[in-house]
C-alpha cells in the first residue's frame, strides 16, 4: 500500500527531511518508486525566480537529451540553469537513467501577449509534446512537470536510497512544501509515470489506495478532449485531473472538490443550504465520484494544500503542525518525523465530509465540512 | 392393412404425440372430480367414458371370448385451436397428483401446421430460447481484494439509485445555474425499472397490485422503484393520484389512453416520472402494439376511448413521423411543453443496428431525457411468431457499441442508456442487470420476470403458456376476464413486488461490494467484467476470463 508525507513550511526545508518521515512509515510500502514534488523553491547555487517555469524529468540517453534540447529551442525557451544533481548511480536501481533533468528556462519571447491562461496551457502542450517525444522514441525521455517553481522526481526504489542516490540530503535544494509518495505498485505495471505525485498545470495530488472507479472515470476524463488528461498508468492519476478540471476548467473553489467526489447524500443535500446547487452538481459530476478507499492529499499553484478522504474513510491520514509549519502523512509516524515539536493533541484525522485547508500563510488549519455554505456565488 | 379412407387424415391431423405437450393421466388415482377440465383455458382436456376389452380364455362354445371394460379416462384435443399449452394448471388443482403436462421430448408436429387459414402463428409471452442466456454467463471478476479492503455488503451504505434524465455537462450546468435557466429535469430512480405492460395487457388485479407494490417500495421501503404503462394509458384514479410519481407514461403509435392524460393534466397531484414514447419494441421490432378483442373489456374500451370488443392494433409507426429528427422535434419537445418541462422524456426503440444514428440524434437534442433499447429477448402481450423468434437485435452488443460511442464523445453521463430484452429471463434478474449496467446501460427495464416473480407467471423459454395474447392467461395476470383474474389477489403481487426489489437491491450490494464499489452505480465499470468466450469478449470490449 502506498505511504504518503507531505510537509508545507514557511521557511524552505531539505526534502531529505520528507524521506526520512518515509522511512519512518516504511513497513507499508515495497521500494517500487518514489515520487517527490517540491514547490516553493530555493536553490544554494542558484538565485532563482519563481516566475520561471522548471522542467523536471529524466533523459534516458543522450540523444534523449539532445531532443530535448531541440524541443524547447524550438518552442523558444531560453536555459537560464541546469541543476546537476550529485549523483551516485551505483545505488540507483535503473541503468538507463542518462540525466535527471531539472532545468530552469524563461520563457519564450513571443508568450509576452499570452493572457495567463494562454501561458498555462502552452507550457501543459510542451510539457505533452517533450512526452509524446520520449513515448515515440521507445520511453527514453520523461517529462514529470514543466511548470514555474514546481521539481518532480520518480524513480524506482526505496525512498531513503534514492534521496541518497540523488544527493538531495545536501541541502542544494530546498523548498517550501514537499509532497511525497512510497508506491506500490499492485494494480498496474512499473512505469516512471505512474509514481505518485500526479501533476498538472501546477495541480498536484498524490494517494493511497485503490480506485475501484478508476475505469468509468477515466473514460469520462479521456471524453472532454483535454489534451491534459492522457496518461492514467495509474488508477490514481485521475484525481489530479479531478482537482484540475473542478478548479481550472470549472472555475470552482477548492471545497467544491470534495462535493464532486464524494458528494452528500440525498438526505443530507435536503438540508443543506445549497442543496438544490449541489444536487444538480452530483449528477453532472457523477462519473467523478470515486469509491475509495483514498485518502488524496494536493497542493496548488498558489501552495495551498490539501487533504480529504473518500466518503467510506477506510484509508487513514492525519495533518499535525504548528503555525508556519505543518505536515500531513498517511500515518501518525510519518507526522511526527517531519514536525516532532508540535501539540500532539491538535493532530486531525479528517472524516468523511471534511476537507483539511492549509493556505499559504500556513498559520492555521482550516477543516471544512461539507455540510457548511459552499463559498460561492450567492444564485448557486 | 385397411384402406386409407376408413383413418381419420387429413394434413393437418395430429395425434397428442405430435402436440408440443402431452397430457400424462394417472387414471388409477384420478377422482374423476372434473377439475382438470373444468380449470383447463384452452378446453383441451375432456372427460372420456371409454370402453377397453378385456380378453380371456374361454373353453366353453356357448361363452364369448372376449368382455369390456367401461371407464372414465382424459381426452387431450388434437385441435389446432385447444392444444395443451403446458400451463399445467390441471396439476394445480389435481387433488391427487393424477395429471400433469409433459414436454414432447421429440420435436412436435404442431408447429408445421399452426398456419390454418393462412394465418401464421401468434403468440403471447417470449421468446423461448432455453439455456443459459448471454448476460447469465458474464461474471463480475474485479475482486478487491488486499490491495484494499472489500466491502461488507450487510454493513455499508450503498448508493444503488440511477439517473433518468438528461444531465447537463458541468460546465453548462455551473453557467445555468448561476444565470438562473432552465435546467432538464433528472430523476433518481432505483435502476430496475418495471417494463412498459399496459393497463389492457395486464389485468386490473395484477396491475393494481403492481401499482401498490411499486408504492410500497418507494413509501416504506425507501426503494425508488417505477414502473411504466406501456401503451393504453392509466386509470383516471391513478393519474390525479400521487402515486402518478411512481409512473413511466407511455405513448405510443396508437396514442390509446392520451385523451384521458391529457385531460388530468390541470388535476394532477403530481407529475410523473417520465414519458416513454415507443417507436418500437424488442420482441416485435416493426409491428404496433395489439391488444386482442378478447381483451378490450368495458373497462379497457372507456381508459383507451375506443368501443368494446374489437381488436386494438397500433401502426406500426407514428403515422404523424417519418424520421426520427421530426420525432425529436415534434413529440419528445412537445410532450416537454405538456408538463412546463419539467418531466423527462425519452424515446423507446427495439434493438438495432441502427440504435446508434438514433442515439446520436437524441444527443444533440437538449430535451431528449434517455434512450431506452429493447432487445430481442423481449417479452410482449401479442406477436407473430416470426418477430418473436427472429427479429431484433440481441441488446448487449448494442448497449455496449451505444455507451462506447457515447464515451467517444465524452456524453455518456448526459443521455442515460436503458437496456431491456431478456433481463432475468432465467431467474438471474440482478446478475443480468448489473452485468448491461457495468457494459453502460443507466439501468434495465424488466417485463416477464416480475410477471413471474410477482405473479407466477406460468411462462418459461419452453414455449410453456405463451397465451397472453389471447386474454386466457392461467394466472390472471393477462386477462381482462373476471373469472380469470379474480384468481389474483393484488395484495398478495404487491407484497411479491415489495420482496423482489428488497431482494434485487441485497444482490446488488453482492455485487458491488467485492468489486469495491458502493459510492455510485458501477455504469460502465467493464473492467469488471468477464466471460468465458473469446469472441463476445472482444465485440463487448471485456475481459476474457476461463
Amino acid at each position: 500500500m502506498c505511504r504518503l508525507a507531505m510537509k508545507t513550511a514557511s521557511e524552505p526545508f531539505s526534502p531529505f527531511s520528507v524521506l526520512q518521515a518515509m522511512e519512518a512509515m516504511q513497513e507499508g510500502y515495497d521500494g517500487s518508486g518514489l515520487g517527490l514534488l517540491l514547490r516553493g523553491l530555493k536553490f544554494a547555487d542558484y538565485k532563482y525566480n519563481a516566475a520561471d517555469p522548471i522542467l523536471s524529468g529524466i533523459a534516458h540517453s543522450e540523444t534523449a537529451l539532445v531532443r530535448l534540447d531541440h524541443i524547447m529551442d524550438k518552442a523558444g525557451f531560453t536555459l537560464k540553469y541546469d541543476h546537476e544533481y550529485d549523483v551516485k548511480k551505483e545505488m540507483i536501481e535503473a541503468q538507463d537513467r542518462h540525466k535527471y533533468v531539472l532545468r530552469v528556462y524563461k520563457k519564450p519571447a513571443a508568450w509576452g501577449k499570452l493572457s495567463v491562461q494562454q501561458v498555462e496551457h502552452e507550457l501543459m502542450l510542451n510539457r505533452l509534446a517533450l512526452r509524446a517525444d520520449g513515448e515515440a522514441h521507445g520511453n527514453d525521455l520523461t517529462a514529470f512537470s514543466l511548470w514555474p517553481d514546481v521539481v518532480m522526481i520518480k524513480e524506482v526504489g526505496w525512498p531513503l536510497d534514492i534521496g541518497l542516490a540523488l544527493g538531495l540530503d545536501s541541502g542544494r535544494i530546498t523548498s517550501r512544501i514537499c509532497m511525497a509518495q512510497g508506491r506500490q505498485n499492485t494494480n498496474y505495471g512499473i512505469n516512471l509515470y505512474a509514481c505518485h505525485p500526479f501533476f498538472i498545470q501546477g495541480v498536484a495530488t498524490m494517494t493511497n489506495g485503490e480506485n475501484t472507479a478508476f475505469i468509468p472515470i477515466k473514460d469520462w476524463l479521456t471524453g472532454r478532449a483535454y489534451p491534459g488528461y492522457i496518461g492514467y498508468q495509474s488508477d490514481s492519476e485521475v484525481f489530479a485531473h479531478i482537482l484540475h478540471y473542478v478548479t481550472k476548467q470549472l472555475k470552482l473553489p477548492l471545497e467544491a472538490y470534495k462535493h464532486v467526489i464524494t458528494p452528500l447524500k440525498n438526505e443530507e443535500l435536503a438540508i443543506h443550504p445549497q442543496g438544490d446547487f449541489l444536487r444538480g452538481l452530483r449528477d453532472a459530476c457523477r462519473r467523478l465520484i470515486i469509491d475509495g478507499p483514498n485518502a488524496v492529499i494536493g497542493t496548488l499553484p498558489d501552495e495551498t494544500s490539501m487533504l480529504v478522504m473518500d466518503a467510506k474513510k477506510m484509508r487513514p491520514a492525519t495533518v499535525g503542525g504548528k503555525p508556519g509549519e505543518w505536515a500531513i502523512a498517511s500515518e501518525m509516524c510519518g507526522v511526527d518525523a517531519m514536525i516532532p515539536d508540535r501539540d500532539r493533541s491538535k493532530d486531525f484525522q479528517p472524516m468523511r465530509e471534511h476537507t483539511v485547508i492549509i493556505p499559504p500563510d500556513r498559520q492555521e488549519l482550516q477543516i471544512w465540512s461539507q455540510f457548511d455554505q459552499l463559498p460561492i456565488h450567492q444564485a448557486a | 392393412m385397411v384402406s386409407v379412407r376408413s383413418i381419420t387424415n387429413t394434413p393437418s391431423s395430429l395425434t397428442p404425440n405430435d402436440l408440443p405437450w402431452i397430457i400424462e393421466h394417472n387414471e388409477e388415482r384420478c377422482t374423476l372430480c372434473g377439475q382438470c377440465a373444468a380449470v383447463c383455458p384452452v378446453s383441451t382436456l375432456k372427460l372420456a367414458y371409454m370402453r377397453k376389452r378385456m380378453p380371456h380364455l374361454v373353453l366353453s362354445a356357448t361363452e364369448r371370448g372376449s368382455a369390456y371394460k367401461t371407464f372414465v379416462g382424459i381426452r387431450q384435443s388434437t385441435e389446432i385451436g385447444k392444444r395443451c399449452i403446458g400451463c399445467g394448471s390441471c396439476s394445480l388443482v389435481c387433488p391427487n397428483e393424477a395429471i400433469q403436462p409433459v414436454q414432447n421430448p421429440g420435436r412436435d408436429r404442431f408447429r408445421f401446421v399452426n398456419n390454418q387459414l393462412g394465418e401464421p402463428a401468434k403468440r403471447g409471452g417470449r421468446r423461448n430460447v432455453p439455456g443459459a442466456s448471454l448476460l447469465d454467463r458474464i461474471i463480475f471478476d474485479r475482486i478487491s481484494m488486499l490491495t484494499d479492503p472489500a466491502l461488507d455488503a450487510g454493513r455499508h451504505e450503498f448508493s444503488c439509485n440511477t439517473l433518468l434524465g438528461r444531465v447537463l455537462p458541468p460546465e453548462e450546468y455551473v453557467r445555468r445555474k448561476l444565470a438562473g435557466e432552465w435546467i432538464p429535469p433528472v430523476r433518481e430512480i432505483f435502476p430496475f425499472v418495471i417494463g412498459s405492460m399496459s393497463f389492457g395487457a395486464l389485468s386490473p388485479n395484477m396491475w393494481l397490485g403492481l401499482l401498490q407494490g411499486v408504492a410500497y417500495c418507494n413509501e416504506v421501503l425507501g426503494i425508488p422503484v417505477v414502473m411504466a404503462t406501456g401503451e393504453g394509458g392509466c386509470p383516471p384514479w391513478v393519474l390525479r393520484s400521487p402515486f402518478l410519481k411512481y409512473i413511466i407514461l407511455q405513448i405510443a403509435s396508437g396514442y390509446f389512453g392520451w385523451d384521458e392524460i391529457i385531460r388530468a393534466i390541470p388535476e394532477m397531484q403530481c407529475d410523473p416520472a417520465a414519458i416513454e414514447i415507443k417507436y418500437g419494441q424488442g420482441a416485435k421490432p416493426g409491428d404496433g402494439g395489439l391488444l386482442m378483442w378478447f381483451k378490450v373489456s368495458k373497462l379497457i374500451a372507456r381508459l383507451r376511448g375506443v368501443p368494446e370488443g374489437v381488436d386494438l392494433p397500433s401502426p406500426p409507426v407514428h403515422q404523424t413521423l417519418y424520421s426520427i429528427e421530426e420525432s425529436v422535434m415534434k413529440m419528445i419537445q412537445t410532450m416537454s411543453m405538456a408538463w412546463n418541462f419539467r418531466v423527462p422524456v425519452y424515446p423507446k426503440i427495439s434493438g438495432s443496428t441502427s440504435a446508434k444514428s438514433v442515439l446520436n440524434n437524441l444527443v444533440r437534442n437538449p430535451y431528449a431525457g434517455a434512450l431506452m433499447i429493447d432487445g430481442i429477448d423481449g417479452g410482449t402481450g401479442a406477436a407473430y411468431n416470426i418477430s418473436m423468434d427472429a427479429t431484433g437485435h440481441p441488446i448487449a452488443a448494442n448497449v455496449r457499441e451505444c455507451y462506447l460511442d457515447l464515451c467517444a464523445q465524452g456524453k455518456q453521463n448526459e443521455i442515460p442508456i436503458f437496456a431491456a430484452g431478456g433481463v432475468g429471463k432465467n431467474g438471474n434478474v440482478t446478475q443480468n442487470g448489473m452485468a448491461l449496467i457495468m457494459l453502460g446501460a443507466s439501468g434495465v427495464h424488466m417485463g416477464k420476470f416480475i410477471m413471474q416473480s410477482a405473479a407466477g407467471c406460468l411462462g418459461t423459454e419452453s414455449n410453456r403458456c405463451n397465451v397472453c395474447n389471447i386474454g386466457l392467461c392461467p394466472k390472471g395476470i393477462t386477462s381482462q376476464n373476471p373469472k380469470l383474474y379474480r384468481r389474483l389477489d393484488p395484495d398478495q403481487v404487491a407484497q411479491r413486488v415489495a420482496e423482489t426489489f428488497m431482494s434485487i437491491r441485497t444482490e446488488m450490494k453482492k455485487i458491488m461490494a467485492p468489486l469495491g464499489r458502493s459510492q455510485s452505480l458501477p455504469i460502465g465499470m467493464s473492467d469488471a467484467l468477464g466471460i468465458d468466450d473469446k469472441d463476445v469478449a472482444e465485440r463487448l470490449n471485456i475481459r476474457y476470463v476461463c
